[in-house]
């Protein structure tokens, strides 16, 4: 069971300043000892999750819980909904092919890979306050299942955003009727150049990626996983792109309607209809959800940014490390190979000679 | 090393606008002199020959930022830097020279240059180094065979060397069918030699084949050909060869010395050639039985049935039992060569293969690096874009590397080829054998044959009383005939001695010269790939230090 300890100052705070311990607020995350579980088509891997924290809101300092790789999809759907503007930390990919599903090789790429998911969200000063983390960090398996299974995408939404997806479809069918191609879109030349490099940023990666591939098949190193979490996460901001031309097709949309009920309501002032207070009462609705969406929308576009320079930055990191990396083993690799053929080298003088 | 790294970098820009890793391929140097005498038909075969040549050898701008100068040569061939005249020149390579204080750098001295195949060379600095040059066309005059104008091709065949019985330097033109004839009077007069095979003569007419190329290839088989000749120590001094090589003009070697064959052209009876009239010198019965003699062909071939191939129990065979285990020796070691061979071939393909995967990995950052060099907006873009750079350095720089190793590699194990040709000789020497002892069976039966028919005519002519003339006329007969073809069995006996004693002093030849051969194949082959294997340690360490600095950051995640 959770047990929630709101910190006195309220909210999820972070730093008590009544709190005692000198300590500065960690949250560290493993994912560790992958076991099989199950038979046949059923069978799945399981993994241990602990947890290292002062988080006033958990149980702490460590909590060890059993987690599968559907509650790593839950949590990084739940992130993407509500953080939007975030680019949520990427996940490995399912494997397709049955029979690496389970061997040695997958099963730590893809662990490490889980490991390092959690731990960036964990990381993350947004991300890491966030109630779905906590859930998944701490609650025990059956509140676990329980949440994983409410949560099956878009189903789970709210009616108010059922609404919203009924005006959403209205006005796609609408743009098409009115022939309306283009999709309402921003026209922000830095955020022009910014889409245009992701998504060739996805291309080269995906290149480089591919010879990274095949070259492991020979030099047994694994650059290629590297790069491949660089695609993923390419593939995620392209997920935060999307959500942000959402948030602004919605806010343009609010606002041409609230415009058209605008023109609607001075018609009814005018003549004094008494449609009038039920237009007014509209009116204020729509423009509280009109000012909602603005505010959804510039909060996306304010966290994108701020995320895109913190992309730049871990990215930098990431690839440097495993640039590095690289480079060490294939040092090291052909150290090897020059060394043992040299040792053969006395071997061959004795023969020779003799 | 910045220098370098620049320089590697705008190669591998170079690189980046030609989109294609393929053209990078290198110069590969097809045609070196070998320093071992046991050339076999490595340029015989028409397609097959070169089964570790790269696809396609093209120069390309590779070679000129080269900072290595050319390929590693680290089986020198005595020959080699001298014959200027060489149409697949080597760039300089004082990569040579680098590759020595490299071995001096570690302190590891293998003598010096690597290993030369010592036997090949003679005792003292006698050389005789051969090239084949300029093929031209020419128009021939019509002869015999053929009606009207016939055009074929001759090649300048320019020798330099300080033998004795040769000019200093000379060049002689000569077509191809002069060095058929060559090959073929070389194998009447050295039977029992390891020979080197000649370049083949057919041309698969389905293949289309560009004359110009056709006039390459063949030009680079004889002169591989004639220079294998040069190499083996009995040959170079035959007098078949000097006249090949000096006689100007039309070539003095008769096609063949078959006295036989040459009679029959002119349809006189071989069997009356062979039992009765001495007017050709039985010496000449004991060359081997061409195409012609179909009756000498039918009498040797009834022989060989009725004693079994080898199988016989004559006193001329008591070395056959040491003839014999030597022979499954070399049809062993003629196996064993064939799976070394195919397995070289694996690890060549392998070798190409990380080299081009390394390259366009390379390429693949090289874009990356553009890219992000020029969209970069972040001072972190411009830092991955640095580390980038140090990663195409040396992807780039290993990619050419393994293919130069590559090349280095096929050089060395092309050895083995030779020795499969070689063995191809080897089979051919021991055919002469088998032929030559042949003939002495067939000729040994013959004789056996008249001497029972004269002692029954006697024993017949004992009987009956005088008068009998024409019985004793034919008995004189058989005798002269029977001593005529005692006189050529003791020719073929001789014969087949001496193609035994040759047989004899090639495979020690062999066996020894083989024995450097290899060793000095495997070590080069070691070495090259140890030195090799160091360089690009040595280039990944670069980057590796590079990037030293994220090491320390955070642990590493993405070891397997």
């Amino acid at each position: 069971m959770i047990t929630t300890q709101r910190s006195a100052t309220g909210g999820g705070g972070l730093q008590s300043p009544r709190s005692p311990s000198s300590q500065p607020p960690y949250l560290t995350v493993s994912v560790t000892d992958p076991a099989k579980m199950g038979n046949g088509v059923q069978a799945y891997i399981s993994y241990k999750v602990i947890t290292k924290t002062n988080f006033p809101d958990y149980q702490g300092p460590e909590k060890i819980v059993i987690r599968r790789y559907t509650d790593f999809v839950w949590l990084r759907d739940r992130l993407f909904e509500k953080y939007k503007g975030i680019f949520i930390p990427p996940l490995p990919e399912k494997s397709t092919v049955e029979k690496f599903r389970f061997s040695a090789e997958f099963i730590e790429m893809r662990r490490q890979a889980l490991d390092t998911f959690v731990n960036r969200i964990a990381m993350h000063h947004e991300l890491q306050q966030s109630e779905d983390l906590r859930t998944f960090l701490q609650a025990d398996e059956l509140t676990m299942e329980r949440a994983r299974s409410q949560d099956t995408g878009i189903f789970k939404r709210k009616p108010s955003d059922l609404m919203q997806i009924f005006r959403d479809v209205q006005s796609k069918v609408s743009d098409v009727v009115l022939g309306k191609e283009k999709p309402v879109e921003e026209t922000n030349p830095e955020y022009e150049k910014l889409k245009r490099y992701i998504f060739e940023l996805e291309d080269h990666l995906a290149e480089a990626q591919k010879h990274a591939y095949r070259l492991a098949h020979h030099l047994l190193m694994n650059f290629e996983e590297p790069l491949k979490d660089y695609v993923r996460a390419v593939q995620s901001i392209k997920g935060t792109i999307a959500e942000r031309a959402n948030a602004f097709r919605q806010q343009v949309e609010l606002a041409e309607t609230i415009k058209l009920k605008e023109i609607d309501l001075n018609k009814f002032r005018l003549t004094r209809s008494e449609k009038m207070s039920e237009a007014e009462h509209e009116y204020e609705e729509l423009k509280a959800d009109g000012e909602e969406a603005t505010k959804r929308f510039e909060t996306i576009v304010r966290l994108m940014n701020e995320e895109i320079v913190r992309f730049q930055d871990q990215k930098t990191q990431d690839m440097g490390l495993a640039f590095h990396e690289f480079a060490k083993g294939q040092a090291r690799l052909a150290n090897g190979i020059a060394d043992a053929w040299r040792s053969l080298l006395p071997k061959l003088e004795a023969l020779s000679s003799s | 090393m910045m220098v370098y790294e620049d320089e590697a970098f705008q190669e591998a820009h170079l690189y980046a606008s030609r989109e294609e890793m393929e053209s990078l391929a290198l110069h590969d140097d097809g045609n070196t002199n070998k320093s071992s005498t046991f050339n076999g038909s490595a340029n015989g075969r028409d397609d097959n020959e070169h089964h570790y040549s790269l696809p396609s050898p093209v120069t390309v701008a590779e070679t000129t930022t080269n900072e290595d100068g050319g390929p590693l040569e680290l089986l020198s061939s005595p020959h080699g830097n001298r014959n200027s005249f060489n149409s697949f020149l080597e760039p300089p390579s004082y990569a040579d020279a680098m590759f020595r204080s490299f071995d001096g750098d570690h302190g590891k001295q293998i003598n010096g240059l690597g290993v030369v195949s010592t036997s090949a060379q003679s005792t003292s600095s006698d050389y005789l180094e051969i090239s084949v040059t300029h093929p031209r066309k020419e128009h021939g005059v019509a002869n015999s065979r053929v009606s009207g104008v016939n055009t074929y091709v001759t090649y300048l065949i320019t020798t330099w060397t300080n033998l004795p019985e040769f000019n200093d330097t000379f060049s002689v033109r000569r077509r191809f069918s002069d060095v058929v004839t060559l090959s073929d009077r070389l194998l009447d007069s050295y039977r029992g030699f390891f020979l080197p095979m000649r370049p083949d003569k057919g041309v698969v007419e389905s293949q289309v084949m560009q004359k110009q190329k056709f006039v390459e290839q063949r030009r680079i088989a004889v002169e591989m050909y004639l220079r294998n000749l040069a190499a083996h120590p009995v040959i170079r001094r035959s007098e078949e060869l000097r006249v090949f090589l000096q006689v100007q003009g039309k070539l003095p070697l008769v096609k063949t010395a078959d006295v036989a064959s040459r009679v029959l052209d002119g349809a006189v009876k071989l069997p009356k050639q062979l039992f009765r009239e001495s007017v050709i010198d039985p010496s000449e019965v004991v060359h081997p039985a061409r195409g012609k003699d179909l009756l000498r062909i039918f009498k040797e071939m009834r022989q060989s049935v009725t004693y079994g191939w080898g199988g016989t129990k004559t006193p001329l065979m008591e070395e056959d039992k040491e003839f014999m285990e030597k022979r499954m020796k070399l049809q062993d070691f003629e196996l064993q060569l064939t799976n070394v061979s195919q397995q070289a071939e694996s690890l060549v393909k392998a070798q190409q293969d990380i080299g081009e995967s390394m390259g366009r990995l390379g390429l693949a950052f090289v874009k990356l690096t553009k890219f992000e060099t020029e969209e970069a907006v972040f001072n972190s873009q411009k830092v991955r874009a640095r580390d980038m750079r140090s990663v195409v350095t040396s992807a780039v720089k290993a990619s050419r590397l393994y293919r130069e190793l590559n090349a280095q590699t096929i050089k060395h194990l092309e050895k083995l080829h030779d020795y499969l040709g070689a063995m191809l000789a080897v089979n051919s020497a021991h055919s002469d054998r088998s032929n030559a002892l042949l003939t002495v069976q067939t000729l040994e039966s013959e004789v056996s044959t008249l001497n029972s028919r004269i002692e029954k005519l006697e024993a017949v002519a004992f009987k009956v009383f005088g008068g009998d003339r024409s019985r004793i006329q034919k008995i004189e007969e058989l005798k002269e005939a029977m001593r005529v073809t005692d006189g050529a069995k003791d020719c073929a006996v001789r014969e087949y001695k001496r193609i035994k004693e040759n047989n004899k002093s090639e495979l020690e030849r062999l066996d020894k010269e083989r024995r450097d051969d290899f060793f000095g194949m495997l070590k080069g082959f070691v070495i090259n790939q140890a030195g090799y294997a160091e360089k690009m340690a040595s280039a990944w360490e670069t980057t590796a230090n590079a990037t030293s600095g994220y090491a320390q950051i955070c642990s590493s995640k993405w070891d397997v």
